[in-house]
C-alpha cells in the first residue's frame, strides 16, 4: 500500500509536524486531567504540585459517586439487554423480510444517534409525562435502550452480510425448527458483532449525558453526578474518577481488541 | 427459505417497540409545537401556529439559531483543517505504524465528553493550567481572560471533540482509494501537488461530507459545553431550549424550536448523502 518514494518526498515535510501538534491537541487535555489528579493544590495551577493521592482516597470513600457509578453499571447493562433484544431482530428483519416501511424503518431507528441528543431527550421526556411515567433509571433505561437499538441493527446488520446461509439452510433441513435455528446456528455465528455491538453500547450508555439529562428521577447516573459537581465547583476529585475510568476503559479495549484479533486468525497469538 | 412466521417473529417486536419509543415521542415533540401554555401553566392541546410565530418575531431565537450555526461551522472547518491531514498521513505515509495511529485518534473518544469539557475548563480559567504557565514563563502579567466563558472556548472544546469524528471517514475514504491510481498520476509525470488535487483528494469528497456533516450536526445541538464553557456570549440554541424545557416552563415553544433544528439536520444530512453520492467513485 505504501507509495513509491519519488511521488510522496517533497509534500511530507510539514506533514509529520502537523500530525504531532493534533496528537498535542488531542491529548493535551487527558494528560493534564490525569496529572492533576495527583495534584495537592487543586485543579489548576502550573506547575502541578504537593503530588499526593489524596483525592483518590477521597473519592473511595465518596459514597454518592459509587452510588452513581453503580447506577450506571445498572442502566448500561440493561439498555445493553434491551438494545439487543430489538436491535439483532431488527437486523435479521431488514435482511430477510419485506414489510411496509422498511426504508423508513431504517432511517428511523438510526435517528438517536445522528440527531443532537437534546432532540430525542425531549421527545421521550414528554412521552413519560404525557402517559403519567415517573421519571427514574427505568425511564433512562428505556431511553438509552431504545436510542442504541441501531448500534446492535448496523453492527449485525454487517455480520450477516459476511454469513453464508447455507449453514442456517442445513440446520432447517436436518429438522431443527427456526427457534432451535436461530439460537444453535444464527447467534453463534453472529456472535463476533453481537459481543462488539453490545461493548459498544455499554460504553455509550455510561457515557450517555443529554438523552439522561431529560429523563433523570431522583437517582443520578456517574456522567449527571459529576454534571451536577461542576456546577458546584470543582476539585481533584473528578479528575480522579475520571482516570479511573478512562484506564479500565482502555483494558477493557485491549482485552476486546487481544480477543477479537484471535477470534478472527486463530493460527496468530498476540 | 424463511417461513412467513418467522419473519413476523422478527419483524414485530422491534418495529411494536420502535414505534413506542421512537415514533410516538417524535409525533408528540410536533404535535407540542403546535399547542401553548395557559396562563395557569397547563398545556392547551388546541392548534396554533404561535409558536412559530413568536420563534420568528423574537430575535434571540434567530440570533442563537444563527450563533450556534456559526459556531457549529467554525467547528467543522477547524476539524477538517485538523483532521484532513491526520488522516492522509494515517493512509499514505504511516506504514507499520497505522493501526497504532488510529487506535491513537479513537482512544480519546473513550474519555467521557463531558469530562473532556471540564478537562478544558480547568485548562482555560483564569487560574487554570494555561493562564498560569503564561504567567510562570513571564510571558502574561495578568491572566487572559478571554480564554474561559466565550465562543472561542466552545470551539475549541467541539473542535477537541469532534476532530476524531472527522478523521474516521476521511481515512477511511482515502484508503479506499486505488494505490495504483495515485501511481499512473506520478508516472504520468504530475507533480505530488497535482496528484494530491486532481486525484487523491477529489476521491476522498464523500468522506469529508461525512465528517463535514458530523461535526457540524454534533456540535449544532450541544449545551453541555456552551453551559460549561461558554459563558453570556457562548449560549447556544439548545440552551435555550433547555430553559424553555426548565424555569421558563414553555414546552410548545421548545418543542417548536427542537423541531426546526430537527429539520435543519435532517435536511442537512440529505443534502450531504445526495452530494455524497454525487462525488463517490464507485
Amino acid at each position: 500500500m505504501e507509495l513509491p518514494v519519488s511521488a510522496v518526498r517533497s509534500t511530507s515535510r510539514w506533514l509529520p509536524w502537523h500530525v504531532i501538534v493534533v496528537f498535542g491537541f488531542l491529548y493535551l487535555p487527558i494528560v493534564t486531567l490525569i496529572v492533576y489528579s495527583f495534584n495537592g493544590s487543586g485543579v489548576g495551577g502550573f506547575p502541578p504540585r504537593n503530588l499526593t493521592l489524596d483525592w483518590y482516597r477521597m473519592l473511595f470513600a465518596d459514597d454518592a459517586i459509587w452510588e452513581s457509578v453503580l447506577n450506571s453499571l445498572i442502566v448500561a447493562v440493561t439498555a445493553m439487554a434491551i438494545s439487543l433484544t430489538f436491535g439483532v431482530p431488527a437486523a435479521l428483519a431488514l435482511d430477510r423480510a419485506n414489510f411496509p416501511g422498511k426504508a423508513f424503518f431504517r432511517r428511523l431507528v438510526l435517528l438517536p444517534l445522528i440527531l443532537p441528543g437534546i432532540i430525542t431527550g425531549l421527545s421521550l421526556s414528554m412521552l413519560f409525562h404525557d402517559s403519567h411515567v415517573k421519571l427514574s433509571l427505568l425511564t433512562i433505561v428505556l431511553g438509552h435502550g431504545t436510542a442504541l437499538i441501531s448500534v446492535a441493527t448496523t453492527e449485525v446488520f454487517a455480520g450477516l452480510q459476511k454469513l453464508d446461509r447455507a449453514q442456517e439452510e442445513a440446520s432447517l433441513d436436518l429438522g431443527a425448527n427456526y427457534w432451535q435455528t436461530f439460537w444453535r446456528v444464527t447467534i453463534p455465528n453472529l456472535r463476533l458483532s453481537i459481543i462488539g455491538a453490545a461493548l459498544l453500547i455499554f460504553t455509550l450508555s455510561m457515557d450517555e449525558i443529554a438523552v439522561s439529562f431529560f429523563l433523570i428521577g431522583r437517582d443520578n447516573t456517574l456522567p449527571l453526578e459529576i454534571w451536577g459537581r461542576l456546577r458546584r465547583g470543582i476539585t481533584p476529585e473528578i479528575n480522579a474518577i475520571s482516570t479511573i475510568i478512562f484506564v479500565s476503559s482502555l483494558v477493557a479495549i485491549v482485552s476486546w481488541y487481544r480477543l477479537r484479533t484471535n477470534a478472527e486468525n486463530p493460527e496468530v497469538t498476540v | 427459505m424463511f417461513s412467513r412466521a418467522y419473519r413476523t417473529a422478527i419483524t414485530l417486536p422491534p418495529l411494536l417497540w420502535v414505534a413506542v419509543f421512537l415514533l410516538v415521542p417524535y409525533a408528540l415533540l410536533l404535535c407540542y409545537s403546535f399547542w401553548s401554555v395557559s396562563p395557569s401553566q397547563t398545556i392547551t392541546h388546541s392548534w396554533t401556529l404561535d409558536n412559530y410565530r413568536e420563534l420568528f418575531r423574537v430575535n434571540v431565537y434567530l440570533q442563537t439559531l444563527f450563533r450556534s450555526m456559526w459556531i457549529a461551522a467554525r467547528v467543522m472547518i477547524f476539524s477538517l483543517l485538523l483532521g484532513y491531514p491526520l488522516a492522509y498521513y494515517l493512509s499514505f505515509y504511516a506504514g507499520a505504524r497505522k493501526d497504532l495511529f488510529y487506535q491513537l485518534v479513537i482512544i480519546p473518544l473513550w474519555v467521557s465528553y463531558l469530562v473532556r469539557a471540564y478537562a478544558w475548563k480547568t485548562i482555560l480559567g483564569s487560574d487554570g493550567v494555561l493562564n498560569t504557565l503564561l504567567q510562570y514563563l513571564h510571558l502574561t502579567k495578568h491572566p487572559l481572560e478571554f480564554l474561559l466563558y466565550s465562543p472561542f472556548a466552545v470551539v475549541l472544546t467541539l473542535t477537541h471533540i469532534y476532530t476524531p469524528f472527522a478523521v474516521l471517514p476521511i481515512y477511511a475514504a482515502l484508503e479506499h482509494i486505488p494505490r495504483n491510481l495515485v501511481e499512473a498520476s506520478s508516472d504520468l509525470g504530475a507533480s505530488p501537488l497535482q496528484t494530491f488535487w486532481r486525484v487523491i483528494f477529489p476521491l476522498s469528497i464523500p468522506g469529508v461530507l461525512a465528517g463535514a456533516t458530523f461535526a457540524f450536526v454534533l456540535s449544532l445541538g450541544d449545551f453541555l459545553a456552551p453551559l460549561l464553557l461558554g459563558g453570556p456570549s457562548g449560549i447556544m440554541i439548545s440552551n435555550i431550549v433547555v430553559s424553555l424545557f426548565g424555569a421558563a416552563y414553555n414546552w410548545p415553544l421548545g418543542a417548536a424550536i427542537s423541531l426546526c433544528m430537527l429539520l435543519l439536520v435532517v435536511s442537512l444530512l440529505f443534502l450531504s448523502e445526495k452530494l455524497e453520492k454525487k462525488w463517490s467513485f464507485r
